[in-house]
């Protein structure tokens, strides 16, 4: 009774926060909101018996892709409440493309899964969920692992280049001169005659 | 009464269409145009892991990792695109950015 109890509250929970993301009118409380979700996800995924997805959606996530968005969004200046002016004129819009998505998956869900048993299958090696998941993750999947590894790579990569910037008038140190600096370009020896100076 | 396949399914469409309504509905904030495709990608990885768990078959949660993946790279590269946007336009609203005339 409990999972199923669990179940109905973290969906009941992902489904609200998912609608908040979407309606909230302060694009702050949206990635809260956005977080909330994550975290209703992972437990559903603990549900599943998905452990380490679980813990890798609250890191990856919570830990990385929320605290981006949230400084995104506080680092731009933008006036927030003329953002929200057009939303009920395309409420109709929305509504319409949601609800001929939301008829199709039932229409799939309907055809595809009417008469065929419903209870998960139970895992028989008694392996926990990160072993089999390195199991089969770094055998069949090792390839599909480094492509993954490149698109991250790719991704910070760009991520630098987009957003760096040159900026003129700026004072700063200059390595290279610093250190290829020697005795001869830097100290000058001058012969003085006592009791006439350096002038001239 | 248990929860089978069917019920994760639907959180997961629901989710989805949550998505895509806020998508069509946010024309003037590219934020949160970024945040629901995280929720489309969300909803997908439900679907993964719930197929996963109803076959026995590991292969679904490893595509869910991929799928994680791909969306934290997508993140990453689409929220530099936006500062780079705003700092050329000193605006982000979906609407007006036709600087290609496409």
């Amino acid at each position: 009774m409990l999972p199923v109890i669990s179940f109905y509250l973290i969906s009941a929970v992902a489904i609200a926060g998912a609608f908040m993301v979407v309606a909230s009118r302060n694009p702050v409380h949206s990635v809260m909101f956005l977080i909330l979700t994550f975290f209703s996800a992972a437990g559903l995924f603990v549900l599943m018996g998905a452990e380490f997805l679980a813990l890798l959606l609250v890191m990856v996530y919570v830990g990385a892709v929320a605290v981006l968005f949230l400084f995104v969004v506080m680092m731009l200046d933008v006036d927030f409440v003329e953002m929200k002016r057009g939303f009920f004129n395309y409420f109709p819009m929305g509504f319409v493309v949601g609800g001929i998505l939301l008829a199709e998956l039932v229409v799939i869900g309907a055809s595809y899964f009417s008469g065929s048993s419903n209870a998960p299958a139970p895992r028989e090696d008694g392996l926990s969920n990160i072993e089999a998941f390195g199991n089969v993750m770094f055998t069949d999947y090792a390839f599909f692992f480094e492509a993954a590894g490149l698109i991250l790579l790719v991704a910070l990569i760009g991520a630098i280049v987009l957003t760096l910037r040159t900026r003129d008038g700026v004072r700063k140190q200059n390595v290279t001169d610093q250190i290829s600096r020697t005795r001869e370009s830097g100290v000058e020896m001058v012969e003085i005659e006592s009791g006439v100076g350096i002038g001239e | 009464m248990t929860i089978g396949l069917t019920e994760y399914l639907t959180v997961a469409a629901i989710i989805f269409v949550i998505g895509t309504f806020g998508i069509f509905v946010n024309r003037k904030n590219v934020i949160i145009i970024l945040m629901c495709i995280e929720l489309l990608l969300l909803a997908v990885n439900i679907n993964f892991v719930a197929f996963a768990t109803h076959m026995g078959d590991m292969a679904g949660q490893i595509f869910a990792m991929f799928v994680l993946t791909v969306a934290a790279a997508e993140a990453a590269v689409g929220l530099a695109i936006l500062v780079v946007y705003f700092r050329n336009r000193g605006d982000i609203a979906v609407e007006d950015i036709n600087l290609m005339k496409g």
